[in-house]
């Protein structure tokens, strides 16, 4: 009797796990045709701010995915910067952003702007991430290691190891012009960034 | 025995309800033999979008005002990867109804940019050259009117004598091959 019971219970305990597992593969399997994975609402903003507009912004030196590395000072006297921090790659905002820049090089060119892109994810994933991109035409670094120390040293570090989906202005001169530490579930209109970097100009 | 068997129905139920309900969005995606419900845009200031759709002054249109038999509405995003690597096989299709006077003037096609603004929109017109009208669609009013589709996704539509937009065709991302994919377009549509 007490053998019937177990059989019975594992029949049980089995036909639940497989349909669940029915379930949630069923409703995946749309997304996994793109690889992107699917990420729930998160709370918009989960880090405290370390920076503010007039701050000079904090060097910083990273690997690029295109290999060897980029160094923030490289551009001071020469081109304004704008720094693009999306909190991961392969996710659905982020899989988005970076490519509608990469058709709006001529936007950056007309403000002498230099973009550069970064995510704490490693090299490999970043590289496999904007390869599906057509390539970016842009640096994309990696603040993997230490891990997101550059997005910790700029405010935007959350605390699942993330980063905040940021935008950052920085002029020639090196001083943070613009802070636009973005809804992480929402993308930030292009029409924000230009607006900012037509400022630069008077 | 028994309650054990109506425990088993019971998260059985549950289990088929979450697997019957997850992909479902607010609305509906359009399918064919459904009648499109009315999208409003606003007229283009553009002279030759105005001359192309068949529209005049200011203010806002309808699709069924548009001077065509057939409407192909391209839902699309800016900042979609597989938009940006279909937009030259779309304009493709644009230049084989061009160049067809069976099909030149009966067939008009239009973007909606999902989410994107007019400056976005723009972006995605000149890198491409899309010499169709686009339409930003900001609040995605539009995109959730036709059941928040993935893009790009084209939806094809008649416009009967009464105004109303019959669809007779819907697709999911892009197509192989333009000249095929309006064969098919064509067949649908009955022209």
């Amino acid at each position: 009797m007490l053998k019937r019971k177990i059989i019975y219970r594992g029949i049980f305990m089995g036909a639940i796990a497989v349909l669940c597992l029915a379930a949630v593969t069923y409703g995946a399997s749309d997304t996994l045709k793109d690889n992107v994975y699917q990420v729930e609402q998160l709370k918009p903003i989960d880090s405290v701010p370390k920076l503010k507009v007039g701050d000079k912004a904090p060097d910083f030196t990273l690997p690029a995915v295109s290999g060897g590395k980029v160094t923030l000072s490289q551009y001071r006297g020469k081109k304004n910067v704008v720094i693009s921090f999306v909190p991961a790659a392969w996710t659905p905002v982020c899989s988005e952003q970076w490519p509608g820049y990469n058709i709006a090089k001529t936007i950056f060119d007309r403000y002498n702007a230099q973009l550069i892109g970064i995510t704490v994810d490693n090299i490999p994933t970043l590289y496999a991430w904007t390869n599906q991109m057509g390539q970016v035409w842009f640096p994309a670094l990696s603040d993997f290691w230490p891990h997101g120390a550059v997005a910790d040293t700029y405010g935007i570090l959350r605390s699942d190891g993330t980063s905040e989906r940021a935008l950052f202005v920085i002029d020639k001169k090196g001083i943070v012009r613009y802070v636009d530490i973005h809804d992480i579930n929402k993308r930030p209109p292009l029409d924000d960034l230009v607006k900012e970097l037509e400022k630069l100009k008077k | 025995m028994t309650k054990r068997i109506l425990i088993f129905f019971a998260a059985l139920a549950i289990c088929l309800a979450v697997l019957t309900n997850a992909p479902v969005a607010s609305e509906q995606p359009p399918t064919t033999g459904d009648v499109l419900e009315s999208i409003t845009l606003p007229v283009p200031q553009d002279q030759n979008a105005k001359n192309y759709l068949g529209v005049t002054g200011e203010g806002s249109f309808t699709i069924s005002q548009i001077k065509a038999q057939v409407v192909i509405i391209e839902i699309f995003n800016m900042y979609c990867n597989n938009c940006q690597r279909e937009a030259p096989r779309v304009n493709e299709l644009y230049q084989a109804v061009g160049k067809n006077p069976n099909q030149k003037g009966k067939i008009k096609m239009i973007g909606i940019g999902v989410g994107n603004t007019p400056l976005e929109v723009e972006v995605f017109r000149k890198t491409y050259g899309v010499p169709f009208p686009l339409f930003p669609d900001e609040d995605y009013s539009i995109h959730k009117a036709t059941g928040e589709v993935r893009t790009p996704y084209f939806i094809g539509v008649k416009i009967n004598a009464d105004g109303s937009l019959s669809v007779f065709h819907t697709k999911e991302g892009g197509f192989q091959d333009p000249a095929q994919f309006l064969k098919q377009l064509v067949a649908a549509s009955g022209l």
